[in-house]
């Protein structure tokens, strides 16, 4: 790999480029249905101990009122995710102004975006590197189900071939309102986990 | 107003400087041979009273039997453009020159026409899919693509 | 004893925490200071042209928007006028003073975002973005008495506009307008002169005019480099040749220029919505257009002054009821080529604000 000035166009060895594509083939490939939602959280017969219960509460509380969101801004709803940061529609009152860069600090990741077989492997990746417990909320009609691109080459149709989501949130894109009432339901969500169902 | 220089004007200074270069004119648009292109455009940019030095875009058109390449230069001193179109007629294989050379801004946009239609350029310094993977099958844009 | 070192690749991206989308800079790097870069995108390539040939001309509208979702209503009226064009309609008076108005509106809150974003990169974390988001959200309440959507509006139709404005709209943009340049006022009384702002952005990422004008700059970025060049003076589209205003231009082609440029061109964009509301008169807002547009066999370009650059739709017709071929002539895609030049030499930190300084929108990019 040479290193030459401006003016001289120097471009690394297409290895690396074949490499990314025979990855994206591969996943491609591998996702051809969807993940089933989480939902542990339906059962009804919850076998809960009673001595962990007010431990429950008290991590669910602490959990959910500080979410971190990675940062993944594909397209359009991430301009209604940013002024749903913003001072308007404040989401710092739930805890969560901080976008962390480091997908290892997030547990939250707010698909924003229509996501394509290209970005798909990038998506797995910054999902993976999350810690858990972690959640995805799927914002806009494209990360559910593709929206109005879904019948094109590139798009994956739904985050939920990739990535298990939690909670869906049409609208394209969503008001702000509509992601904090996603957001709410998303806490309602986490209220109601136990100790038990980790590990 | 940008005036759009008349085609069959300009296709009489190339007939005369380039012989057999026009397929044929038309009101604001010339067509070229896909053998003579690098030629009439580096005159087509390097003419007093022309100077074609800002490159608008490039785009192409798969008609079943051959691919249309179109290219609109602008002049930003004398405010008139000109389309400069060509023809590609192979289906397999189309190859056409490069004139990044002559514009910079022609490299993104011939990049993206291999990837998207098949038309390779030659003389590109890194001709390759640009919004599509290496591996990907096929040209997505041709019409019998799906 | 000399220190053995050797150039190392570094991914930029494509997921970054800075407002601009999936974009990816492969660059070498020595030490701090970048050798070499290469841009790689694709990451939102949603094949908008090839939908747009299974669309009628009237269903591509929505596509359009979401291009550049930033300005939807310079994208929906650029394809409007190449559809106009292709199959020769006329627009009412009072529907090309609405798009007027919505444009220049469309053209403020992007570049609030795009300033906003920009100072984002220069470090002032937050502040003047939340300023701006603040005008923008008026601006976008304005937008939602109009047609009930934030982001990606669909309002505008071949022929005109889809429905006429309520009462309540013209008092409140009277508002808006007399406030705005207040705002701006402010802004530039906080950051115009601002030593770090001048020190990170001042002479930095030039780009000269000889290389704007070979690699298809447009809009801020050919300006910034002193070049005077707006489609709404040199190939006036729609009534803008009704108008009196400035095109601001830089002098040094550097970050710093483009970003005055930007928040000039607000100040102009203001200065049109007040013509343009005095003027407006009273009539249909749509002309008499077929649900099915047959456009005759042809083909028609048709370019705007987008907020980025240069925006033009190309559409090639074959008389049927969708477009035989509709290529978008994508003003971030084509500012992009002349990135490795201004970025190659400076520090990281640079290259980040001399992208943020380009405003692109990866939407447009890919599309």
């Amino acid at each position: 790999m040479e290193v030459g000035g401006a003016g001289k166009y120097v471009y690394p060895a297409a290895e690396l480029d074949r490499a990314e594509g025979e990855a994206i083939e591969a996943l491609k490939a591998g996702s051809q249905q969807p993940i089933s939602d989480p939902d542990q959280w339906l059962d009804e017969e919850l076998h809960r101990n009673i001595l962990l219960t007010t431990v429950d509460a008290v991590i669910n509380w602490a959990r959910l009122s500080s979410l971190w969101p990675a940062v993944s801004f594909p397209a359009c709803c991430a301009f209604e995710f940013i002024t749903a940061e913003a001072s308007r529609f404040d989401l710092s009152r739930f805890g969560m102004e901080i976008v962390r860069a480091s997908p290892r600090q997030a547990d939250l990741m707010i698909t924003a975006g229509t996501l394509t077989w290209k970005m798909a492997p990038n998506i797995k990746r910054i999902y993976d590197q999350m810690a858990e417990p972690k959640w995805v909320i799927a914002m806009g009609a494209c990360a559910i189900s593709g929206g109005i691109f879904a019948s094109s080459y590139n798009v994956v149709p739904g985050y939920n071939r990739i990535i298990p989501v939690d909670v869906y949130v049409p609208g394209c894109p969503p008001r702000p309102e509509a992601l904090i009432y996603g957001i709410r339901m998303l806490h309602k969500k986490i209220a109601k986990r136990s100790l038990l169902q980790e590990g | 107003m940008t005036v759009a220089l008349s085609g069959k004007e300009i296709a009489g200074q190339l007939e005369g400087k380039f012989p057999g270069s026009i397929v044929e004119s038309g009101r604001d648009c010339i067509v070229v041979n896909s053998d003579s292109l690098l030629a009439v455009a580096a005159f087509l940019k390097d003419t007093q009273g022309l100077d074609l030095d800002y490159l608008n875009y490039i785009t192409a058109i798969d008609y079943y039997d051959h691919f249309e390449v179109v290219y609109q230069l602008v002049s930003l001193e004398h405010n008139h453009s000109l389309v400069l179109k060509t023809r590609c007629y192979q289906r397999d294989n189309p190859t056409l020159l490069s004139v990044v050379n002559l514009w910079q801004g022609a490299d993104f946009q011939e990049r993206e026409i291999y990837d998207l239609m098949g038309i390779r350029f030659e003389g590109h310094p890194n001709m390759k899919r640009i919004v599509l993977w290496e591996g990907f099958q096929g040209h997505p844009l041709r019409k019998d693509y799906l | 004893m000399a220190l053995k070192t050797e150039p190392f690749v570094l991914n930029i991206g494509p997921a970054h925490p800075s407002t601009h989308g999936v974009f990816r800079m492969r660059s070498t790097l020595d030490g701090e200071v970048i050798v070499d870069m290469e841009p790689v995108f694709g990451y939102l390539h949603r094949g908008i042209e090839k939908l747009a040939e299974e669309r009628t001309y009237t269903g591509v509208i929505p596509l359009t928007d979401r291009l550049d979702y930033l300005a939807s209503m310079s994208n929906n009226l650029a394809y409007c006028l190449a559809v106009e064009k292709l199959a020769g309609i006329e627009v009412p008076e009072r529907a090309e003073y609405l798009r007027v108005i919505l444009a220049e509106l469309q053209r403020i809150a992007s570049h609030l975002i795009a300033v906003g974003a920009f100072l984002n990169d220069c470090g002032a974390f937050m502040t003047p973005i939340l300023y701006m988001i603040r005008e923008r959200e008026k601006i976008l309440d304005l937008f939602d008495m109009v047609c009930g959507q934030r982001l990606t509006y669909n309002f505008m139709r071949v022929g005109g506009v889809s429905q006429d404005i309520p009462e309540e709209f013209l008092p409140a943009l009277r508002r808006f307008v007399g406030q705005m340049p207040g705002f701006i006022d402010e802004y530039d009384r906080f950051l115009k002169e601002n030593e770090i702002l001048l020190a990170r952005a001042k002479g930095v990422g030039i780009l000269t005019r000889e290389m704007a004008i070979n690699s298809s700059a447009g809009g801020p970025v050919l300006r910034g480099s002193g070049v005077k060049w707006d489609i709404r003076k040199a190939d006036p589209y729609s009534i803008y040749d009704r108008f009196e205003f400035d095109i601001p231009t830089g002098a040094a082609g550097d970050c710093y220029d483009r970003y005055r440029v930007r928040v000039e061109e607000m100040r102009q964009s203001v200065r049109i919505i007040k013509q343009a509301m005095e003027q407006l008169p009273s009539g249909p807002v749509r002309s008499e257009v077929p649900h099915l547009i047959h456009p005759p066999v042809g083909e028609a370009y048709a370019h705007i002054e987008a907020p980025k650059g240069e925006l033009g739709f190309y559409l090639v017709s074959d008389n049927s009821i969708a477009p035989y071929r509709c290529h978008v002539r994508a003003p971030s895609l084509i500012n992009l080529t002349a990135l490795r030049d201004m970025v190659v030499g400076w520090k990281i930190a640079d290259a980040i604000i001399i992208f943020g300084s380009i405003d692109i929108c990866m939407g447009e990019v890919d599309r």
